[in-house]
């Protein structure tokens, strides 16, 4: 059984433009308060496909509500997140997953009974074989080729020596790589990053950056939620700005730095 | 081999050499000898070792691998054994459409149960199997009784249509059987004092066992075990990597359910009735202590668990005072009085008392179960190996010092 191919024909298409095939992601008007607490205002916002896009702001904007809304782990008050015209709000986070977006945690959630090798090759699994498959004779160990790749992927992450212990076992910064192997292996067609260095030392902050320049390059389209602007400049090619729960600045990263609206809404908190 | 890695196909050659031998080395005691009565080589218990080991092993697909703790799987033992009866009484006494049965309602109606079940997770999905388990001997033993006989359960009869069978000769009694060779046969080998008793029903009832635990090695080993476990490690991160937790629970639950299924078929084969007793609540309870006894999560350690249990069960409960004080007869007559009280609660019927006694012991020193005490007992070895043959390790090639 494979839901790989879920049925787009009963989505809604609000607010997505067909006739623009080059925006493969949108968030349109999306709502979402705690309370009294408005956490997404408004927030309307286009990837390309292909693009880096980068959502930055102060503490508190929203950011990573914003990327919970867009894996299905929230439901908006309004609006919607449609991805290459599937409406990805009301989906459950498998479903979202099985079309195509992976989705790299802030705090590392990887599997922590489970090796480093596994909690690799796990995601390609499923990406391979829907998000069920009854294959209770077959040998996992057969599976050279998802293996393979799994080592090769975990290898340039500086994980190679680590395959096969306890995830569990790992440094958080180890814990952070593996999430990112993790969102890799699937060669997802939208990766969404959640702070992916955060707490990792300057050099290991350098060699992701350097990984995610050879992703970007195959063509895959990624949004980076990210503090470090070393990182945003180094990757985004476009930037949008939250602060409050709205988008305040959207634009390449030249025009983002120039914007007096963003530089009011770091003061205090980072020279762009 | 058999699509096994080494180290899995090792253990099942020892399991198997294990089963095979289990006559000749759960009687090592002459029959004569005051200690005759710790000999489980019986076919009674030996059955009840791989019958229960096949339940344990089932539950263990579902507890060992995703977590999720059910308090009701003696429901389709029992569901399991209610089939194999009624295909006895209606079709043949050969017992494979009798299992075959068992293992096809036990399927179905574990799929029923876990379909709602597994709505919830943790303490309430244990209550709700629990309730259903419940629910099914409460129903057993009242508006059901039409199908499951109430309180005298069900037997073959001999005005039972058998329309496979024919007609049983006047003075023959319906046995169950495989083709002809019946479950109650035995060959006894006597070798000096001692005594073997080598029987039909429990060597198909270990093949089963051997057959289900090959099985099991293949699940532990697949990519759908693999999903298992990691619903067992983190659930919620299951579906960010685009894997549906549901489907996985249910089939789990299923496939246990339909192990349960096996074993209720043979315990109908190698005794030919079935009663509502076997879901109660306390037989659910006792495959939980066995597994987590054994080792939860472990390939062998549920069938460890399922032997230990019923031993003790069989063995211990028969222990009484005068076999107390045959045991202390060589003592002075007050510190025989004094021996045989202090021991004479842990005996007998007092013999869950020392099961409790056990299951705490292993729970608090031994989390991973008896599996775990075998490990950290290997690992003393190896290391007291590892350093003899450092010792010698000028002289040793690296391979034999492995």
């Amino acid at each position: 059984m494979s839901s790989a191919q879920v049925s787009s024909n009963n989505d809604e298409d609000r607010g997505f433009e067909r006739g623009t095939p080059n925006i493969v992601f949108h968030i349109d008007d999306v709502h979402k308060s705690f309370g009294g607490l408005h956490a997404l205002s408004d927030v309307d916002l286009d990837v390309q496909e292909g693009e880096t896009h980068a959502i930055i702001g102060p503490n508190g904007a929203g950011k990573s509500t914003l990327l919970n809304v867009c894996v299905g782990r929230l439901e908006p008050d309004r609006g919607a997140v449609i991805f290459d015209g599937h409406t990805l709000t009301g989906k459950q986070p498998y479903e979202i997953n099985q079309l195509g977006v992976a989705r790299v945690f802030q705090t590392p959630e990887v599997f922590p009974d489970l090796t480093v090798l596994e909690n690799v090759m796990l995601p390609a699994l499923s990406k391979r074989d829907g998000h069920f498959r009854l294959n209770p004779f077959k040998s996992f160990h057969a599976e050279t080729r998802i293996r393979d790749e799994a080592i090769d992927i975990s290898t340039k992450l500086g994980l190679g020596p680590a395959l096969e212990i306890a995830a569990s076992s790992l440094s958080r910064g180890d814990k952070r790589r593996l999430e990112l192997a993790m969102g890799l292996i699937q060669h997802p067609r939208l990766l969404l990053l959640d702070e992916p260095t955060a707490g990792m030392a300057r050099a290991d902050t350098n060699a992701t950056i350097e990984l995610l320049k050879t992703i970007k390059e195959d063509g895959m389209t990624i949004v980076i939620i990210e503090h470090d602007m070393h990182v945003v400049f180094s990757l985004a090619d476009r930037i949008s700005v939250l602060a409050g729960g709205r988008i305040i600045a959207q634009g390449l990263p030249d025009e983002i730095k120039g914007n007096p609206k963003v530089k009011e809404a770091y003061l205090g908190e980072e020279e762009l | 081999m058999l699509s096994l890695n080494a180290r899995d196909f090792q253990l099942l050659l020892f399991v198997a050499a294990i089963t095979m031998l289990a006559p000749i080395f759960l009687n090592p005691f002459p029959v004569d000898s005051s200690l005759a009565q710790f000999n489980g080589g019986y076919p009674d218990l030996m059955q009840r070792f791989v019958i229960f080991g096949i339940f344990a092993i089932g539950f263990n697909i579902l507890f060992g691998l995703t977590g999720y703790l059910s308090f009701g799987h003696a429901a389709f033992l029992g569901a399991g054994s209610y089939a194999a009866i009624w295909m006895m009484k209606l079709l043949t006494m050969n017992i494979i459409p009798a299992i075959i049965l068992s293992i096809i309602v036990a399927g179905l109606f574990s799929l029923a149960v876990g379909f709602i079940s597994l709505r919830r997770s943790g303490i309430y999905f244990s209550i709700l199997t629990l309730a259903f388990a419940q629910m099914s001997y409460s129903l057993a033993y009242s508006v059901l009784t039409p199908i499951t006989g109430g309180e005298t359960g069900l037997q073959p009869k001999l005005n039972d249509p058998r329309i496979l069978d024919g007609e049983l000769a006047a003075g023959e009694t319906a046995r169950a059987n495989l083709f002809g060779l019946e479950m109650g046969s035995s060959y006894d080998l006597a070798v000096g004092g001692w005594v073997f008793t080598f029987n039909v029903g429990y060597y198909i009832a270990a093949i089963c066992m051997l057959l289900a635990f090959y099985a099991s090695i293949r699940i532990f080993r697949s990519p759908f075990g693999l999903m298992l476990r990691a619903v067992k490690s983190n659930q919620n991160r299951l579906g960010y990597t685009g894997v549906s937790t549901r489907p996985y629970t249910l089939a789990a639950f299923v496939i246990s359910g339909m192990y349960a299924g096996v074993a209720g078929g043979l315990m109908v084969a190698m005794d030919t009735q079935a009663g509502a007793e076997r879901m109660f609540w306390t037989a659910s309870g006792e495959v939980v202590l066995m597994t987590i006894l054994g080792g939860a999560g472990t390939l062998i350690g549920p069938v460890l668990g399922a032997g230990m249990i019923k031993y003790m069960e069989n063995i211990i409960s028969k222990i009484n005072t005068t076999i107390l004080e045959a045991w202390f007869a060589w003592a002075p007559d007050g510190l025989q009085d004094v021996l045989v009280s202090v021991i004479y609660p842990f005996v007998g019927k007092g013999w869950h008392l020392t099961l409790g006694l056990v299951f705490m012991l292993v729970v608090i020193f031994l989390p991973g179960g008896l599996m775990e005490g075998f490990e950290k007992i290997g690992g003393l070895f190896s290391r007291k190996k590892g350093k003899n043959s450092d010792s010698v390790a000028g002289s040793a090639s690296p391979a034999a010092a492995e």
